[in-house]
Order: C-alpha cells, then structure tokens, then sequence
C-alpha cells in the first residue's frame, strides 16, 4: 500500500517541527495514561510546570537539576562524535566526587580558593582517568568501549559503597553508614543563589561549541567520526586524538561530581551520580550532539524531573508518572526521527493505470 | 518459433524519493536472443532490471512474460516465471561449495538426493558448456568459476530468461571470451539473454539487439547489424563524442619513484604484495593492470603510508620513506587519490560538505588552534568553476552529490595541492563518458607538468591510451611491465591471469 521514500528536501526548520510535533504527541500519549489512573491530564502538567517555575525556589532546583545533566552531556557529546560510546559517565561522576572529596574530608584546612581549585582539577583528572582506562584498552586490543564503560560504573560505585561503609564512614554518626559533612570553606559559592556551576555549565557549552565547530582538534574529531579511514589518510594520528578527547569527555564528567559533592550535597554518597550519567545520554542523543540544543533539553528533563517530585505532594501520584512522561518523550522524539528522514508515499496501483489508458 | 516475444515490459516508471530512475521505459525480449541493455552509469538499466527480478516493485506500468501479465512482489516470483538474475557482486556463500550453493533455498523434499541432483548439475553444465568442479567451495574461485556457479544456480532453478547486471566487469578478456560461449551456447537452446554494460565492444559482439537507455528513458531498440559503435555512443551519450584520447608527451624524465622487492602481509599473513620492483619517472604515467583485489589497493596504500610494510623499499626523490607516517609523506609533496568501490571510504568525508573536505589534508599546516576555512571557500569556488562542479553549494553534503562531481571534488583536491607524484585509483570508475575525459584531461595537464602518475585503472582500452607504460599485476606479483604503444588488450588479458611478458610477447607476436 504504502512505500518509503527518503527525504532529501526537508529544511532545519521543518525538522525542529516535526521534533516539537513529536514532544507534543508524547504529551497526549500520557494524558491517556493519566486519564486511566484517574486525574485530569492538564492539572496534573500545569502543576508540573508549576513545580519547576511556580516559585523562585522551585525555578532554582530545576536549575540545580539541569547543572550536572547538561555538563554530563557536554561530556559524552565529545565520545559519541566519535562514535565511541562512552556510557560510563556515571562512573567518570562518581570517581569525580571522590577525588574532590577526598581534598574537602582530609584537606580541609586549606583556603577556599585554593581547595576548590584542588577539588575541581582532581576531579576532572580523575574522572578523566576513568574514561581514559577503557579508551586506551580500545586502542590497543580493540575491546568494546560499550561494555567496558559500563563495566567501571560499577567498579566505581561498589568503591564508594565500600569508603562510605568502610574507611570513610563518619564515626559522630552513630554507626550510620554515612561520610561526614564537608567543612564550609569545600562548599561552593553561590551566585543569585545557586551554586555557581550554572555559570560554569555556560561557558562550557560556549566553549564546547567553538571547540567542535572551529578548531582544528574539532574538526578531526568530526572527520574521524565519520571514518577513521578517512582521517587516517589525512595524516591524522587517530589514537591520539581519540584517546586526548576521550579524556576530556571524562574530564567533564569529573567536573560533574565535583559539582553535586561541594554545591549541591556538601557530602560524599554512593549515589552522588543518581542516574545523571545514564539520563545525560538521552540528552545528549535528542540534542543531536549539539551544544546549544543539549542546554535546551537537560533544562526539559530537569523540569520533567523537578515537576514529577512536585506532583507527588500536590496529586500523591508517584513520580514515576513524570518518568512515564520522559520514557514518552524519548519514544516520540526518535520516532519523529524516521518521518524526518523518510516519507510514505501511497503507491499507484498498476491495474488501475492500465485500465484508465484502455479506457 | 523465434519470434515469441518473451518478455513485454510496458512504460514501466520507479522514482526514488526525487530521483526518477525509470520513466516510461519500454522494452521487448524475444527468445532466443541476446539483448543488450546500453547506457551510462545512472542511465537506468540496474534499476529496470531489478524490478524485472522482483527485487524493486514499479510505481506504474506493466511487465508481460510470455504474454501474461505478471506483478512480482518478491524474487522468489520472478524466479517462478523462469527469470534468472546474475548480480554484479555475486550472492554466494563463501564457505559453501558449488553445489551447496546450487540447491540452498530449494524446497524439494526433505532429504537432499546427492546423486540426482549431481547428474542433474551435471547434465546443465554439459549442456551449456559450464565447467566447474561444483564440490570446489566457492572461497577457492577465481572470479570466473564464481560467475560460472552463479549461472549453473539460475539455470539449475529453471530460469530461461538470463540477465546479467555487468558480467565481464570482473573478467579478464579470456574469461569474457568464455563467457560469451556458453551464452551463445544458451541463446541457441533457446533462452533470451539480457546483458547490461556500458561496453561497446561487446554489445557490438554478443548482442543480437540492443536498447539504449539515457538518463531513465528508453532511447529506442536497434538491430546489431543495423547498428555502429559510434552511432550507439552517440544514443547513450545524446551528442556525439570524440572518443581518443590524447597520449601527451613529455620527455623531461628523471626516476621519482623507485619501489624494489616491496612486500606486504595481508591480516590473514598472505602476501598481498610479494618483491615488486618498479619504477617511475617525472611525467610518466603509469599505468597498473590487474584483476581487482590482485594487490593494487595496497600498494596505493603502502606508498602513501597507510599499510604496514613487511620489506622492501620505497624511494621517494632519492629517500627511503618506508616507515615514515602519513603526514610526512603528504609533506613530500605525495598525493594519493584513492576512490574505493563505495567512493566515499577513504579520502572524503560524506557528510561533509566541499568547504570541510578541501581542508582535510591542508588543515594540519595551518598555525594556531582554530580552524581557518576562508582560503578552501575561495579553492571551492574555484573548482566549481574549473572542473564545472555541479553542488547546490560549497558547503552542502558531498555524499549528495553524483558520482562524477564527488570525484571531482577529490581529484580537484589533490591536483590543488601541487603534488610530485600523483597516485590515483579508479578514478572514473562510475562516471558517465564526458565526465571521464574531464578526469582525463585533468590527468594529462598533470603529466605535462611534470608529475609522475601511478594510474590504477579497469577499462584496458583507456590504460592502453592513455598511460605510458602498463604495470600487470596478478596475485601480488609483477607479470610485467610494457610499453602501452606495443601490447594489446589480449596480451594483456593474459598478464592479468599471471602469464608472464616474456612468455606472452613471444606467443602474441
């Protein structure tokens, strides 16, 4: 009845519809949803909204939701342009924090700006390293980044399971296996009242997006996303390149951690990571890669996220329903992809035209 | 009976997205001929052929096989009406032998009669004249016997309409002469033929009519004897075209590149180059001969720094530049232009527009850490202009591009980089006749200026014009090396299939 037929003609505007059309359905799809369980589908989103933008302190939370997933994107953008895919952010999150940490516990007679500035580098490196390890074991025997990646999620998180009920446990907590407080001067300093890694998610989006679109390091991180034969032929050292940008993308999501331990928690957990690493990548994935398209979509799942929590209390409908909503999101976006690129044609029938030249 | 019209195909129309590939095509195959389908690369013929084997249904039209009017919607269909298609790249399984390959996929009955259905491949291949050892696995054969096997597995199948999509693409002369036979042999039992190609030769030879296809459409059915080489370039083409072409002399020779006893291994620990020695001069182009895969790929690579090499030297102006990287050898003014079977593997970036693509090599010596793009924009238009480029713009993807502008565009970008020795491979390969003597002449203008050329090429008759002298490669190995002014295509057929030139000059003379 109906063929496929390849798109060639579609303008960027056209598709930025069709992505907004998609977000709208997504909507109507768990309306359905809401519906069934019995609530009014428009309540519940206007209180979502209201949830994220109803009061400044809630506007600030969505923004402290949005911090570490728009980094943590800016991170894995880096890998996957290179079709490397890094899905250990969370694991690169978690070592971040520990190494900030480990300064804020164990050197906290240090100056603010001093150690902050320790905290932040270690966690970069760290996070770095973290990434680095699986790259490296890539290029020297080919292993499966994918796997690999994931692998150290867990090595990371079993590591901090066993300082916080281990090592670091707080001995004033009464046995709780928790890690103590970080001292005032490890906490970051707040501007309009949020921690100021909002402006440092900014500038790096800035910086992220000349990196990639005007300097030499970007464009060969273009080419050999498109073919390491290609860049190998242009003269391009391609281990090298992979594994310095690999680093970064690591780097960045050690500043992550470093970010949720001294602005957000003002302590170390387990779960200091809390899924951003996971989430980030399907961010960073609807924004197409792109930088200033990844701002616009971690700031949607952190009001997705902010205004789940709050329907809870307004509705007492678990958040869930808000996940239900991403899931939704997700689903419809990339659905949305194959109508950006194909269109269904209704196919001509033979008969019919043979029977209209008889006639 | 000859006269039975065999298969009808009436103003059959396949657009893709906007591309029409097939408008209003009409064509008719009697029994027992050998029908030629002519025309250029995008000329329509694969795409009108597939829908013939049920592989793509048309928009609109009809297919009539011995007066009934059928729709397939699968091959299996086509198939059924006793149509066979041979593809260009053959849908084998390696690992199986000839006959595994024969009977796969027939549902006969459960248990395979091994001694029936031997007598039964047997008694095709003496009928036709198909030799091959069908318990040979397919891996072991050479590209002749695989087509042979290809051709005993739609005849076994009990296809009487015979279609093959560029059969002697592959083949050495020998192996076409072959060829030939055993379809002479079929059309004389009674089956129709359809070959595609774009060879005149062979139309000329084989075929007994021939329809010319031109950008989609039917350009009108001739009869052979009524018909010349000429006037049926000037169908294909739409104007008449001068088809020498220039063999530019230029005797300021000295060696620029020196290669002795160079080997490499392949992953599998083959040799995919075993102790060739050759050289080459400033403004000498040098032609290299050979069935595809015979070592050509690497050795593109190997000069230009992309292949490991087990031994051997390679001297570049006087210096050994075995084991330097790909970077330096660019810097020494070594230029190489590959275009693989997929044109877009190596050399070009596909989604990439032209801007980002001229940059490729060039970027590296520019200073600072940002990107300058303004002296590849000027270069882009520039190209346009010269080498007429069609692109809806400098920066637009060039994997939306056609096959000759993409070639242009990489081509136009090694020749602007000024290079000392040029190595180009295949580089019309897919390109309708005009855009091909573009690449020619470009060609030419480099030689005239004194660069050296290593000149990778398929078609013996353009290797026979345009190069110096004919490099002859065949597993690896060098079977010789001759002054193209005093072989012929038949000798060098014969080179192709690992003849050495001694041997060969001797015999041909």
């Amino acid at each position: 009845m109906f063929r496929i037929i390849k798109r060639t003609d579609l303008t960027k505007k056209q598709s930025v519809i069709f992505r907004i059309i998609a977000i709208f359905g997504a909507l109507v799809a768990t309306s359905i949803f809401i519906m069934l369980i019995g609530f009014n589908p428009i309540d519940v989103y206007v209180s979502m909204l209201d949830g994220s933008f109803g009061s400044t302190y809630r506007f600030k939370e969505a923004i402290i939701q949005a911090i570490p997933l728009i980094i943590t994107s800016l991170g894995i953008s880096v890998a996957f342009r290179m079709k490397f895919w890094n899905i250990g952010a969370e694991g690169q999150i978690i070592m971040g924090a520990f190494a900030a940490s480990y300064f804020a516990l164990y050197h906290s007679n240090i100056p603010t700006g001093l150690l902050l500035l320790l905290m932040f580098v270690s966690a970069a490196i760290t996070g770095g390293i973290w990434a680095l390890i699986p790259a490296y074991f890539k290029a020297k025997f080919g292993t499966n980044e994918t796997l690999f990646t994931l692998m150290m999620n867990y090595i990371a998180q079993k590591f901090l399971m066993y300082l916080q009920y281990g090592p670091w446990k707080d001995p004033n907590a009464l046995g709780a296996g928790k890690i103590a407080l970080f001292s005032d001067n490890a906490s970051l300093p707040k501007v309009f009242g949020i921690h100021i890694g909002w402006i440092a998610a900014i500038v790096l989006v800035i910086l992220m997006h000349i990196f990639i679109n005007k300097t030499k390091r970007g464009y060969e991180i273009q080419v050999i996303g498109e073919s390491e034969n290609t860049a190998r032929y242009a003269g391009m050292n391609v281990k090298k390149i992979i594994l310095s940008s690999i680093l970064l993308s690591g780097a960045l999501c050690g500043m992550v951690g470093m970010f949720q331990v001294s602005g957000v928690n003002h302590t170390l957990s387990y779960q200091v990571a809390n899924g951003v690493g996971f989430t980030a990548i399907i961010t960073t994935w609807l924004a197409g890669l792109s930088a200033p398209v990844i701002v616009v979509a971690c700031f949607l799942f952190a009001v997705l996220q902010q205004g789940g929590t709050y329907i809870q209390t307004a509705f007492n409908i678990h958040s869930s329903v808000a996940q239900i909503l991403q899931g939704m999101i997700l689903f419809f976006v990339l659905g949305s992809e194959f109508f950006i690129q194909y269109k269904l044609v209704r196919n001509r029938s033979t008969e019919h035209k043979i029977g209209k030249e008889a006639a | 009976m000859k006269n039975e019209v065999y298969i009808k195909i009436d103003n059959l129309t396949k657009t893709f997205g906007p591309v029409v590939a097939n408008n209003n095509v009409c064509l008719e195959v009697k029994k027992g001929e050998i029908h030629a389908l002519l025309g250029e690369n995008g000329s329509g013929k694969s795409t009108l052929m597939n829908m013939l084997s049920g592989i793509y249904t048309p928009d609109s039209g009809s297919i009539y096989i011995k007066g009934k009017q059928v729709t397939f919607k699968t091959p299996k269909d086509s198939m059924a009406m006793g149509i066979g298609m041979i593809h260009q790249h053959f849908k084998l399984v390696e690992v199986l032998s000839a006959k595994d390959n024969i009977i796969a996929g027939q549902k006969e009955s459960f248990f395979i009669g091994n001694k029936q259905l031997s007598q039964k491949i047997k008694n095709i291949s003496e009928k036709y004249g198909l030799a091959v050892d069908i318990n040979k696995k397919v891996y072991n054969m050479s590209v002749g016997e695989k087509q042979t096997v290809e051709i005993l597995k739609v005849i076994y199948r009990g296809a009487e309409i015979l279609i093959l999509d560029e059969p002697t693409a592959v083949l050495t002369p020998q192996e076409t002469e072959g060829l030939f036979n055993i379809l002479k042999k079929m059309k004389q039992s009674g089956c129709s033929v359809i070959i595609i190609t774009h060879k005149l030769n062979e139309v000329m030879e084989i075929s007994d009519r021939i329809t010319v296809l031109r950008k989609g459409e039917t350009v009108g059915t001739v009869n052979k004897e009524d018909t010349s080489a000429a006037e049926l370039t000037n169908l294909m083409v739409g104007k008449a075209v001068d088809l020498s072409i220039n063999r530019v002399e230029n005797n300021n020779n000295k060696t620029i590149l020196d290669i002795k006893n160079l080997t490499v291994v392949d992953e599998e620990n083959v040799k995919a180059l075993d102790a060739i020695s050759f050289s080459l001069s400033t403004g000498e182009i040098l032609g290299v001969a050979g069935v595809a895969g015979s070592g050509q790929k690497e050795l593109c690579e190997a000069i230009a720094g992309l292949y490991p090499i087990a031994s051997g030297s390679i001297e570049y102006k006087g210096e050994n530049i075995v084991g330097k990287n790909p970077r330096d050898i660019i810097k020494m003014g070594i230029s190489m232009s590959f275009i693989p079977e997929d044109r877009l593997g190596m050399g070009l970036v596909a989604s990439m527009g032209m801007v980002d693509n001229l940059i490729l090599k060039e970027y590296q010596n520019q200073k600072g850490v940002f990107i300058e793009k303004k002296t590849a924009r000027n270069l882009a238009e520039k190209l346009i202009n010269k080498l007429e480029i069609s692109t809806p713009g400098i920066n637009h993807p060039v994997r939306q591009l056609s096959g000759g502008n993409i070639q242009k565009v990489l081509l136009g970008r090694e020749i602007e980089s000024n290079p000392d020795l040029l190595i180009t491979a295949y580089p019309v390969r897919g390109l309708d006749i005009n855009a091909s003597y573009t690449i020619y002449d470009l060609l030419n203008e480099q030689k005239e200026k004194g660069v050296g050329i290593l000149y990778i090429g398929e078609d013996l008759d353009v290797l026979i014009e345009l190069c110096d002298k004919i490099m002859v490669v065949c597993n690896g190995r060098i079977t010789g090396i001759a002054e193209a002014s005093k072989i012929t295509k038949e000798q060098l057929g014969l080179m192709m299939a690992g003849e050495h030139m001694e041997k060969v000059m001797g015999v041909g003379m």
